[in-house]
C-alpha cells in the first residue's frame, strides 16, 4: 500500500462513522429499520480499511515506520495550528480495536436496542463516538487529539444518558463530563505548557525539540503531569474515577465500546503516544496512579453485586495496569493490555449484556444457573474471564505478564517495589472477582425462577459479536502455544527513535539540507522508516542498533522509546539482564497467583466451602469501606461539591448585595442628594429669593402707608428724618 | 449603492422606521413586513462587504470622508477594516433575525420596530466611524432606542432595568466624552493644524500635543475612556447592569443587547484605547487580564447560583466576555485573534442561547430553571438546539467558541501563566452551570406540568438554523472570520507591543 493510499484509507475510516452519524441522526426515522443497517454497514466497510492499513504494516514490521499528512488548519500569520493525520504501527492497531469493537458493537445493538423509542439516535451517537475515537487515534498533533478527545466526552456524554429520564442517568452523565473536565483542564495546561515552550504541537517535532531540551527540569514534570491528568480523567484513574462506575447508567453495548473497550483506553493511548515526552518525576506519578488505581478498585470489585459494576470496576483496575506499565517506562506492553484488554472486556460487556437482557436484572442475586440456558453466552464469557484472569495462552496471560514483569524490573532498577506489590496482589484479585461472577450468574441453582424461566439465549445479531470477540480474546495475543508468533505486537510497538527524530527535525530546519530532504518538507509524507541511518550520520550520536536491540525488546516488548536513557551499552546489558530476571519472576508469580484466585473463587462460590456473608460479618468496617466504594463521592459531596456551590451562592450574594448594593446605593444617594438640594431649593435658596420678594413686598406695602398724600404728614416725616439724621451725625 | 454601502447599511434601517412611521398601528403584518425588508438590505449589504473586502490590508476599506460640521472639523468619516468588519457582519446577521424573533410582539408594534431598526442604524454607526465625534453621536443615538425597548416592552421590572442601563451607560459616555474632548484639544491635523476629531489623526502620537504626552494625563485618559467601556463590556464591577437588562428586556432585544452591544466595550479599547494610548494599554496589561480572569470565574459561579436562566445565560455573558479581555491583554496574534473572533462567536452563540430561552418563555411564562424537569422528552427538537446552544457556550470543539478559546489561552499563556491557569479552571467551572442547568430543565422524569407544550415552531427554527450553522461552520474552520481580522489585528499587536 502507498503512503498516499494508507492516508486516504485512514480519512476513510474517519469519516465513514461520521456520514453514519449524520445519515442516522437526520433520516434514521423516515428509513426502514430506523436506518441501523448504516451504522453496521459504513463500520464493516471501515473495519476492512482498517484491515488493509493493518496488514500493510505488518508487512512493514517496522515500528518506527510513519506516515504523516498535515495541512494548514489556522494561519494568522505567525501563528499556525495544523490538522494532521500521522498512520503508524500503533495507529493501525488502534484502528483496529477501534473498528472490530464499534462494528461488533452496532451489530450487536441492532439486537439489544431493538424496540427503544430513540433506537436511531443511539445509532446515530455510536456513528459519532467512533467518528471521535478514531480522530483521537488519527491526530498528530496535541491540539486536535484535545479536539476529539473532548468530542469523545461529548459521545460518552450523550450516551451514558441515553435513558435521560431516569434521574440516575442524568446525574451519571453530567458527573462523567465534569470529571473528566477536571482532568482536561490539566491536559490542556499541559499542551499550552508544551506549545509555549517548543512552539509546535506536532508530536514528533515536539519529541525532537524535547530532546534538544527545549523544556526541562520542573517545567517539564509538571508539563508531564498535566497531559497525564487527561488519561487519569480519561481513564478514569484515581482521583478522578468515581465517573466511570456511574458510567454504567448508559445502555450496555456503550458500557463495551467506551467504557470498556475503546474511550477509556484513550488516556492510555495518549500517554503512550507521547511517552517521550514524559520526564522521570512525571513517570514516578504515573507509576504510582496506576498501581494504586488497579489495587484499589480491585478490591471494590470483590463485594459489589450488580454484574456490570463489577465489570466496571474491573475495567478499572486493568486500565490502572496499562498506566502503571507506562510509569515503568513500558508503552509497549501497556499497548499490548490495552488491545487484549478491549477484546476480552468488550466480550464480558457483551455477555452481561446478553444475561442482562435475558433476565432484565443486573443484580447477581437474581442470576444463578443459567449456563444450560444461555450457553453461548456463558461459553464466551467464560473465555473472556480466563483471559482477564491471567490463564496462560489466552491473549491477558501474555499482556498482563509483561506489564508485571515491567514494573518488577523497574522495581529492581530503582528501588520501587510498591507498585508491583499492589499489581501482584490486584493480579491474584481478578480471577477471584472475575469467577465469582461465572459461578454466581451461570453456575449454581437459579435464584429467581420468575427470571429464569423467561431467560433464554439472544438472538443471532448479539451470539455473533459474542463468538468473534471469544476466538480475539484467545488469539489477540498471538496463536496459543506459538511461543514465536505470540510477540506480533513488536512489529507495532511503541517505538520512537528519538534522537533520529530529533536529527531529522535538526535537518530540516537547517537550510543546508534542504536538497536532501526535499521530499521531507513539513506537511508531506515523510519516511522516518530508512532515514535512521541518515540521521544518525548527521546527528553523530549513537542511534540504536535495532538488531542488536531487537534480543530485549523480542522478551519484553521494550523498544526504541526509552531507548535514550539506555544508551551506554554496558548498561543496556545489565538493564537486559534485570528485565530478564524480572520477568521469569514476574510470569511464575502471576501464574501462581492466577491459580491461587480462580481455586479460591471456586471454593468459595461454587463448592461454597467458605460464606462470604460469615467474612462480610466478621469484616464488618472492610465491607463498608468496600462497598462505600472508599467514600470517594462522599468525601468530593463534602468537599468540592459543597464548596463549589456555597462559593457559587457567595458570588451571586456578593453580586446582589454588595456590588449592587453599592450601584443602587449610589442611585439612592443621588436621589437623596437630589432631594435634599430640592429641599434646599425650595426652602433656601428660594425661600431667600421670596424672602427679598416678601421683604420688598412689605416695604412696599408700608411705604405705600406712607405716602398718604397729605402734605402735613410729609413735613411731619421730613422734619423728623432731619432730626434723626442731625442725631446721626451728632454721634458720629 | 457601491461608492457609499457604509452610509446605506447604517441609514437604510432609519429609512425603514421612517416608513413604519406612517403605517397606521393596526397594520402590524406590514410593519413587519417592512421592518424584515429594512433589515434584509444591511444583510446583503454585509454580504457584499464580506465578498467585496481586501483581506491583505490593514488599511481602512470602503472609505468615506466628507466634512460634516466645519467649525470644529467635525467629519463624516466611515470606514471598516478587520477590526470591524465582523463586528458589521455579526450586527447584520442578528438584527436580521432578531426582526423575526420578535414576530409576536403584539404591544405597539410599531413603536417596537421603529426602535429597533434606528438600533441597528446606531450599532452600524459606531463599528464604522472613524471620527471620533461621530463615534460618540451613534454611541448615544443607540443608547435611546435601547431604553425604550427595554422600559417599555420589558417585563415586570423593566423601568428600573431600563433605567439602570441608561444611567449606567451614560455615565460611562461622560468620561467618554471628557476624553474625547482632551483628545480633540490636543491632537492636530497635520495639514491644517487645526484640533480634529479625525480618529486617524489621534492614533498617530506625532499628532499629539506636549500636554497630552505627560504619562500621568495619558494614565488619566486611559482610565476614563477604560471605565468608559467597562461599563458596556461588562468588566467587574460594572457588570451589574447587565443581568437586570437582560431579564427584563424582550427576548430580541436581550439578543441584540449580548450579541452587539457589549462588544462595543471591547471594540472600543481596541479601537480607540488600544491605538491612541498604546503605551497606557501595555501598562494596563496585567490589571486587564486580572479583570479578565474574575470576569470569567466570577461571572460563571454567579451564574451556577441563578434560578432564572436568563440571569443564568446573562452572567455566562460576563464570564466570556472575560474571555475577551485576557485575549486582548495578552498583546499577541493568537490572544489578540481569538479575543475579536471571540466577540464574534460570543455574538452568535450567546444569540441562540437567548432564543432558545426566549422560546420556553414563549410557552409557559417562566423561566424558572428549577421548575422545568424531562422537557427532553416533551420538546425533542427544541433540546437538540438547546443542548447544541449551550455545548457550544461551555467550549465544546467542533463548534466557534472553542477555537477563540483556545486561541486566547495560547495567546495568554506565554504572556501571564498564573492567570491563564487560574483563568483555565472556566473551562471547569462553565461545563458545571451549563451541564447543570441542561439537567434541570431537560433531563430526569416529565414534569406533567408541561404535557401541552408544543415544540419548537418553524419560524423560530429559522432564527436559530442561520446562526446554528454559522457556529459549526466556524467551529470546523474558523478561518472564514480570521482571513478578515488577522492583517489588521497583527498590525494593532505590533503599534501596540511594539
Amino acid at each position: 500500500m502507498s503512503d498516499q493510499a494508507i492516508i486516504t484509507a485512514a480519512i476513510s475510516i474517519l469519516l465513514l462513522p461520521l456520514l453514519s452519524y449524520a445519515l442516522t441522526f437526520f433520516f434514521g426515522r423516515m428509513l426502514p429499520r430506523k436506518g441501523d443497517f448504516i451504522g453496521v454497514t459504513l463500520m464493516g466497510v471501515a473495519l476492512v480499511q482498517a484491515l488493509r492499513i493493518f496488514i500493510a504494516f505488518w508487512q512493514v514490521g517496522d515500528p518506527t515506520h510513519r506516515v504523516e499528512k498535515a495541512f494548514t488548519w489556522l494561519d494568522l500569520g505567525g501563528f499556525r495550528l495544523d490538522a494532521g493525520i500521522l498512520v503508524d504501527g500503533m495507529t493501525s492497531v488502534m484502528l483496529m480495536v477501534v473498528c472490530i469493537v464499534s462494528f461488533l458493537v452496532h451489530l450487536y445493538s441492532t439486537g439489544y436496542m431493538h424496540g427503544d423509542r430513540r433506537y436511531e439516535r443511539f445509532f446515530a451517537f455510536l456513528g459519532f463516538f467512533t467518528f471521535s475515537m478514531i480522530g483521537i487515534v488519527l491526530a498528530n498533533n496535541l491540539f486536535f487529539l484535545y479536539v476529539f478527545w473532548e468530542l469523545v466526552g461529548l459521545s460518552s456524554y450523550l450516551l451514558i444518558g441515553f435513558f435521560f429520564h431516569k434521574h440516575s442517568a442524568a446525574n451519571a452523565n453530567k458527573k462523567a463530563f465534569l470529571t473528566n473536565r477536571v482532568g482536561d483542564w490539566g491536559f490542556w495546561l499541559g499542551i499550552l505548557a508544551f506549545f509555549t515552550a517548543t512552539g509546535t504541537l506536532n508530536y514528533f517535532e515536539l519529541f525532537a525539540e524535547v530532546h534538544a531540551g527545549a523544556i526541562k527540569g520542573p517545567l517539564l514534570a509538571w508539563a508531564g503531569v498535566g497531559l497525564f491528568m487527561g488519561c487519569v480523567g480519561k481513564s478514569a484513574q484515581m482521583p478522578l474515577h468515581i465517573w466511570l462506575p456511574d458510567a454504567m447508567e448508559g445502555p450496555t453495548p456503550v458500557s463495551a465500546l467506551i467504557h470498556a473497550a475503546t474511550m477509556v483506553a484513550a488516556g492510555v493511548y495518549m500517554v503512550a503516544r507521547l511517552a517521550p515526552l514524559f520526564g522521570p518525576d512525571a513517570m514516578l506519578v504515573i507509576l504510582y496512579v496506576g498501581a494504586v488505581t488497579a489495587f484499589i478498585t480491585a478490591t471494590i470489585a470483590l463485594v459489589k453485586t450488580d454484574i456490570k459494576r463489577v465489570l466496571a470496576f474491573s475495567t478499572l483496575s486493568q486500565l490502572g495496569y496499562m498506566v502503571m506499565s507506562l510509569g515503568a517506562g513500558d508503552p509497549v506492553n501497556a499497548m499490548y493490555h490495552l488491545t487484549t484488554h478491549a477484546m476480552f472486556k468488550a466480550l464480558l460487556f457483551l455477555g452481561a449484556g446478553s444475561v442482562i437482557h435475558a433476565v432484565h436484572s443486573q443484580e447477581m442475586p437474581d442470576m444463578g444457573g443459567l449456563r444450560k440456558k444461555m450457553p453461548i453466552t456463558f461459553v464466551t464469557f467464560l473465555i473472556a474471564t480466563l483471559a482477564i484472569s491471567g490463564v496462560p495462552l489466552l491473549s491477558g496471560f501474555y499482556s498482563k505478564d509483561g506489564i508485571l514483569g515491567s514494573v518488577l524490573a523497574f522495581g529492581m532498577l530503582e528501588g520501587h517495589y510498591l507498585p508491583f506489590i499492589l499489581g501482584i496482589t490486584a493480579a491474584a484479585l481478578t480471577p477471584f472477582y472475575m469467577f465469582r461472577i461465572v459461578f454466581l450468574t451461570f453456575f449454581g441453582q437459579p435464584r429467581d425462577h420468575h427470571k429464569f424461566d423467561h431467560a433464554h439465549e439472544s438472538g443471532r445479531a448479539m451470539t455473533i459479536p459474542l463468538i468473534v470477540l471469544a476466538v480475539m480474546s484467545v488469539i489477540a495475543a498471538g496463536i496459543p502455544g506459538n511461543t514465536a508468533d505470540k510477540s506480533w505486537f513488536r512489529k507495532f510497538a511503541v517505538a520512537y527513535d528519538v534522537p533520529a527524530i530529533a536529527a531529522q527535525y535538526q535537518a530540516q530546519k537547517a537550510p543546508v539540507s534542504v536538497v536532501a530532504h526535499q521530499e521531507d518538507v513539513h506537511g508531506d509524507v515523510a519516511h522516518e522508516h530508512g532515514e535512521a541511518g541518515h540521521g544518525e550520520a548527521i546527528h553523530g550520536e549513537a542511534a540504536p542498533d535495532h538488531d542488536g536491540h531487537a534480543m530485549p525488546a523480542a522478551h519484553d516488548g521494550h523498544a526504541g522509546a526509552h531507548v535514550e536513557t539506555h544508551a551506554a551499552h554496558g548498561h543496556d546489558d545489565h538493564v537486559a539482564h534485570v528485565h530478564h530476571t524480572a520477568h521469569v519472576r514476574a510470569m511464575i508469580m502471576s501464574i501462581f497467583v492466577a491459580t491461587l484466585g480462580i481455586t479460591a473463587s471456586w471454593w468459595t462460590y461454587h463448592r461454597r466451602r467458605v460464606n462470604p456473608a460469615a467474612i462480610q460479618a466478621r469484616l464488618p468496617f472492610a465491607h463498608k469501606v468496600l462497598q462505600g466504594q472508599y467514600f470517594f463521592d462522599e468525601l468530593y459531596a463534602a468537599t468540592v461539591y459543597r464548596f463549589t456551590l456555597w462559593w457559587a451562592a457567595v458570588c451571586a450574594a456578593f453580586d446582589r448585595i454588595v456590588i449592587d448594593g453599592i450601584v443602587n446605593g449610589t442611585g439612592y444617594v443621588t436621589r437623596m442628594v437630589s432631594w435634599v438640594s430640592s429641599l434646599c431649593d425650595r426652602y433656601i435658596v428660594d425661600g431667600a429669593v421670596n424672602g427679598v420678594a416678601a421683604v420688598l413686598q412689605g416695604a412696599g406695602e408700608g411705604f405705600r402707608r406712607v405716602q398718604t398724600g397729605r402734605i402735613q404728614t410729609y413735613l411731619v416725616y421730613v422734619s423728623a428724618s432731619v432730626l434723626v439724621l442731625i442725631l446721626i451725625y451728632r454721634v458720629l | 449603492m457601491g461608492e457609499h454601502i457604509l452610509s446605506w447599511m447604517t441609514f437604510f434601517p432609519v429609512i425603514g422606521a421612517a416608513v413604519i412611521a406612517f403605517i397606521p398601528g393596526g397594520r402590524k403584518s406590514v410593519i413587519k413586513t417592512v421592518a424584515a425588508a429594512a433589515a434584509a438590505v444591511p444583510l446583503i449589504l454585509a454580504v457584499q462587504l464580506y465578498l467585496q473586502f481586501d483581506r491583505g490590508s490593514s488599511g481602512l476599506q470602503f472609505v468615506e470622508h466628507h466634512s460634516w460640521i466645519k467649525s470644529f472639523n467635525i467629519e463624516y468619516f466611515m470606514a471598516v477594516d478587520g477590526l470591524s468588519m465582523p463586528m458589521m457582519l455579526l450586527t447584520a446577521l442578528l438584527s436580521f433575525l432578531c426582526i423575526f424573533a420578535s414576530w409576536n410582539i403584539e404591544k405597539a408594534t410599531k413603536g417596537y420596530f421603529a426602535m429597533f431598526l434606528i438600533l441597528e442604524a446606531g450599532m452600524f454607526g459606531v463599528f464604522c466611524a472613524l471620527d471620533f465625534f461621530l463615534f460618540y453621536v451613534f454611541w448615544e443615538v443607540m443608547l435611546l432606542p435601547m431604553y425604550f425597548l427595554i422600559g417599555i416592552w420589558g417585563g415586570p421590572r423593566r423601568e428600573y432595568a431600563a433605567i439602570k442601563f441608561f444611567l449606567y451607560t451614560l455615565a460611562g459616555s461622560v468620561l467618554m466624552l471628557l476624553a474625547m474632548i482632551a483628545f480633540y484639544l490636543n491632537t492636530s491635523d497635520p495639514v491644517t493644524g487645526g484640533h480634529t476629531f479625525n480618529m486617524v489623526h489621534m492614533f498617530d502620537q506625532n499628532n499629539h500635543s506636549p500636554w497630552l504626552q505627560v504619562t500621568n494625563v495619558r494614565h488619566l485618559l486611559w482610565m476614563a475612556l477604560f471605565i468608559g467601556f467597562a461599563i458596556k463590556v461588562p468588566v467587574f464591577p460594572f457588570h451589574t447592569w447587565l443581568p437586570d437588562a437582560h431579564v427584563e428586556a424582550p427576548t430580541a432585544v436581550s439578543v441584540i443587547l449580548a450579541g452587539v452591544l457589549l462588544k462595543m466595550g471591547t471594540y472600543g479599547l481596541l479601537r480607540i484605547s488600544y491605538p491612541m494610548l498604546p503605551d497606557q494599554a501595555m501598562w494596563f496589561r496585567y490589571a486587564l487580564a486580572t479583570l479578565g480572569a474574575i470576569n470569567i470565574l466570577y461571572g460563571a459561579y454567579c451564574a451556577m447560583a441563578q434560578k432564572d436562566m436568563k440571569k443564568l445565560v446573562a452572567y455566562s455573558s460576563v464570564s466570556h466576555m472575560g474571555y475577551v479581555l485576557l485575549g486582548m491583554a495578552a498583546m499577541n496574534s493568537a490572544g489578540m485573534n481569538g479575543a475579536v473572533l471571540q466577540m464574534f462567536n460570543h455574538g452568535t452563540i450567546t444569540a441562540m442561547m437567548f432564543l432558545c430561552v426566549g422560546v420556553v418563555y414563549d410557552r409557559a411564562h417562566t423561566r424558572e430553571i428549577n421548575g422545568f424537569g424531562g422537557l427532553g422528552l416533551q420538546m425533542p427538537r427544541y433540546f437538540s438546539f438547546f443542548s447544541f446552544a449551550l455545548f457550544a457556550a461551555l467550549g465544546l470543539p467542533g463548534l466557534s467558541g472553542f477555537v477563540s478559546e483556545a486561541m486566547i489561552f495560547m495567546g495568554a499563556f506565554p504572556a501571564f501563566r498564573t492567570i491563564t491557569i487560574i483563568s483555565a479552571l472556566g473551562i471547569i467551572i462553565g461545563a458545571a452551570y451549563v451541564l447543570w442547568m441542561l439537567q434541570r430543565v431537560f433531563l430526569g422524569p416529565k414534569n406533567d406540568k408541561w404535557d401541552n407544550l408544543p415544540d419548537i415552531n418553524a419560524r423560530e427554527m429559522l432564527t436559530l438554523v442561520p446562526i446554528g450553522i454559522l457556529v459549526l461552520l466556524l467551529g470546523v474552520y474558523p478561518m472564514p472570520v480570521l482571513d478578515l481580522m488577522k492583517v489588521t489585528l497583527n498590525n494593532l499587536v505590533k503599534v501596540v507591543a511594539g
